[in-house]
């Protein structure tokens, strides 16, 4: 291996930054944001060179961390195609992402503390990608989950950006709570006997059990494999938090409230991307019964989200639930046994969606932050990079060839029919209309027409710091499918290297023309209806035709609400309860018990106190008298 | 009737029990402080007895230490009443109950 130095470099460069911009710089706001970028440009260059110079190999560096008993926990760096891929999207894409919030952030008087929590939050995300066991896995994820906490309530003088972060953060201990629990089920599997909690060591053993168990006289893998079931979906908890499915999803959308950016970087192309990352690098420990149960999770995530997306009104809402969608699109990819194409949409989505955000908080800068999409209209000839690679985005997510979008959600759907899951194929199409349907409503409403508003015809283009990164992401997502990226996953999950032309990569979804002839069908409903309901209107015509459903959706299926009626609910008369067995039964009666008791005895112990001299002298000569009595009578 | 331990010790022990009484019922500060000086001389007479019909010398050694001791004792004590007395303008037992909470 050469430069062995790097991936250490890598990971810790960002750290540097943030420490330094946090302790010596946060003052010269410019100085901290050039560091910060500087941290993640050296990431994304280094990663490139480490690439170039060694190749797609594996390797793996560690650092015995602490070791108690049987218990051997390792700091290490797993470098595999996996990791690296995953190091260029968030150096990239990252990288990306910081130069612009250089512009966005730009009248913010914040702008050094937002790049030290952006430097943290790159920090803990390479550290999730290049963990080589479960428990540093688990430390970045949670670091992770403070830099997304920390990010969203940014702006914590509003209150509903202080609530979003304390929900997101609420929501996503919730799922941490299981994949905790799941890690430590491992671990006790091996009876400590193992070191069980690298993924090497974890992957061999499981293995070996699952082939042990699949010889005769046993041959039943399923029944013999319910603890493992258990393991894994207790680790999908994990995933299911942090890439927000259903029904931990209700966090994301209220991440919005954070700076733009941040949803781009954090909350649409890396951090809830996590999930998908780690639930491929885990992929080995998931049975079939767990892989179902993941599936049909992602499928109806996928769906309820693109269901909601339809009837918002906030464009960064809009691209929030449309990520969730994606991400079940992910997830169910995952469960139906295919890591690859799951890591090849995660790869393509994360040029498109942050292009998306990036357009979107260009827009949204230059209307003065206006979000509501019935404001906006008219952008094309006053923002004219902005308008064009939103479009670019748009036609990648919905899958439109030869975008990105479309190769990685076709290896999706062929996946699907691969494995004969018709139910979930017909969810993919179906979620594939319906994601071309909403975003071109919002293309339709937002950017194209006549202006709605003052604001909305006196927009102008932003400046070129936050122009250049849409331009580049807008070239990602346009050849990101067909780079090469679905054959780098494939190496490394199953194992062959193939690198096949590039017009065979242009050609792949040939292979499965079902997939391919149906996904574009639906992309073309999506249009067309998208193109018929919202071309030039003034309002929404939906709510009309669809009544009660579009109210629904409109209101997110009213989750937040059932939460609210049912959790919360519970949750705060649990609080109360014992709230009350605190005030009263423990701090009231045992407590309060003990301290009157002493109270009291100290009272009337203060009345033999009198101050009297004689009384002293009388006590002191009785005292005297009784222990002459019991001493020489007794 | 000849005069043994018993009776010496009867005077003692009337001595002391006076200097008791004396100590917790008379008000006057200097008036206790003679009677522990009665407590204390009950308690040499105790001791000469003792040496006297036991043959031993150890108990008149004791003795002369006692009254050492006491007569130091005396010199710091009724300096201390008299430096009361001068800040309080009182000896009476009544008005000396600062040890009081």
């Amino acid at each position: 291996m050469k430069y062995d130095i790097l991936p250490w470099l890598i990971l810790f460069v960002p750290l540097l930054s943030a420490a330094v911009i946090t302790l010596f710089t946060l003052k010269y706001r410019n100085v901290s944001a050039l560091l910060s970028i500087g941290a993640i440009v050296i990431g994304f260059i280094s990663t490139v060179t480490f690439i170039a110079a060694n190749g797609w190999a594996s390797s793996e560096y560690t650092i015995n961390w602490l070791s108690i008993g049987t218990l051997n926990i390792d700091f290490g760096l797993k470098l595999d195609r996996l990791s690296e891929m995953m190091m260029l999207i968030v150096t990239g894409v990252g990288g990306a992402i910081h130069i612009y919030s250089y512009g966005y952030m730009d009248a913010d008087r914040s702008k050094a503390r937002f790049f030290a929590f952006m430097s943290l939050f790159t920090f803990s995300m390479l550290g999730i990608v290049l963990a080589n066991n479960f428990i540093e896995l688990f430390i970045f994820w949670e670091l992770v989950g403070v830099s997304s906490y920390l990010l969203i309530g940014f702006w914590f003088e509003k209150p509903s950006a202080a609530d979003a972060a304390k929900k997101a953060f609420f929501t996503n201990r919730l799922g941490d709570f299981g994949f905790l629990v799941g890690i430590i089920m491992l671990w006790a599997w091996s009876q400590g006997g193992l070191n069980l909690l690298n993924f090497d060591a974890a992957n061999g053993f499981v293995k070996n059990i699952v082939a042990a168990r699949l010889q005769p006289p046993t041959g039943d893998v399923f029944g013999d494999l319910v603890p493992f079931t258990i393991i894994g979906l207790l680790i999908f908890c994990g995933a299911a938090g942090k890439s927000a499915q259903f029904p931990l999803h209700v966090w994301l959308p209220d991440a919005m409230e954070g700076p733009t950016p941040v949803s781009a970087l954090i909350h649409a192309a890396t951090m809830v991307a996590a999930g998908v990352y780690m639930l491929c690098r885990v992929f080995f420990i998931l049975t079939p019964d767990a892989l179902h149960v993941i599936a049909y999770i992602g499928g109806f995530t996928a769906l309820l989200a693109a269901l909601i997306a339809v009837q918002q009104n906030d464009i960064k809402r809009i691209l929030a639930y449309s990520t969730l969608s994606q991400l079940g699109y992910m997830v169910m990819a995952v469960g139906l046994a295919g890591p690859t194409p799951a890591m090849f949409h995660l790869t393509t989505h994360a040029f498109f969606k942050a292009l998306l955000f990036l357009a979107a908080g260009s827009i949204i800068h230059a209307l003065h932050e206006e979000q509501d999409i019935w404001k906006m209209g008219g952008l094309r000839d006053k923002m004219g990079i902005t308008f064009w690679t939103f479009l670019i985005g748009t036609l990648a997510l919905s899958g439109v060839p030869p975008f990105s979008g479309f190769y990685s959600k076709d290896s999706i759907l062929g996946q699907a029919l691969d494995q004969k899951n018709y139910l979930l194929f017909a969810v993919g199409v179906g979620v594939a209309g319906l994601t071309t349907f909403y975003m071109f409503r919002l293309f339709y409403v937002a950017l194209v027409g006549s202006p709605r508003t003052a604001t909305a015809g006196h927009a102008h283009e932003s400046p070129a710091v936050m122009t250049w990164p849409l331009v580049v992401l807008a070239l990602f997502s346009v050849i990101g499918g067909v780079i090469g990226a679905s054959g780098i996953f494939d190496a490394q999950f199953s194992g062959e290297v193939s690198s096949p032309s590039l017009v065979h990569r242009i050609l792949e979804p040939l292979h499965s023309p079902v997939a391919m002839v149906s996904g574009l069908i639906m992309v073309a409903v999506g249009w067309f209806a998208a193109r018929a309901f919202y071309l030039n209107v003034e309002t929404d015509p939906l709510p009309a035709k669809l009544g009660g459903l579009a109210t629904a959706m409109k209101n997110r299926f009213y989750f937040d609400e059932i939460y609210e009626a049912t959790f919360i609910r519970a949750h705060d008369f649990i609080a109360a309860v014992a709230d009350w067995i605190d005030r009263w039964l423990l701090e009231g009666f045992c407590i309060g018990l003990i301290r009157g008791g002493t109270d009291f005895t100290g009272r009337a112990l203060r009345l033999v106190q009198t101050g009297n001299l004689q009384t002293y002298a009388l006590l002191f000569a009785l005292g005297v008298a009784v222990v002459l009595y019991l001493v020489l009578i007794k | 009737m000849t005069v043994g331990l018993e009776h010496y010790l009867a005077v003692s022990f009337l001595l002391f029990a006076l200097g008791l009484f004396g100590v917790v019922m008379r008000r006057n500060v200097l008036v206790m402080y003679m009677s522990l000086e009665l407590m204390l001389n009950a308690a040499n007479l105790a001791l000469v007895s003792f040496s006297r019909f036991n043959n031993k010398l150890d108990g008149q050694v004791l003795v002369f230490f006692i009254i050492t001791v006491a007569a130091a004792e005396v010199s710091v004590g009724l300096a201390l009443i008299v430096a009361l007395y001068r800040r309080r303008r009182s000896a009476h037992v009544e008005d000396l109950n600062t040890m009081k909470l």
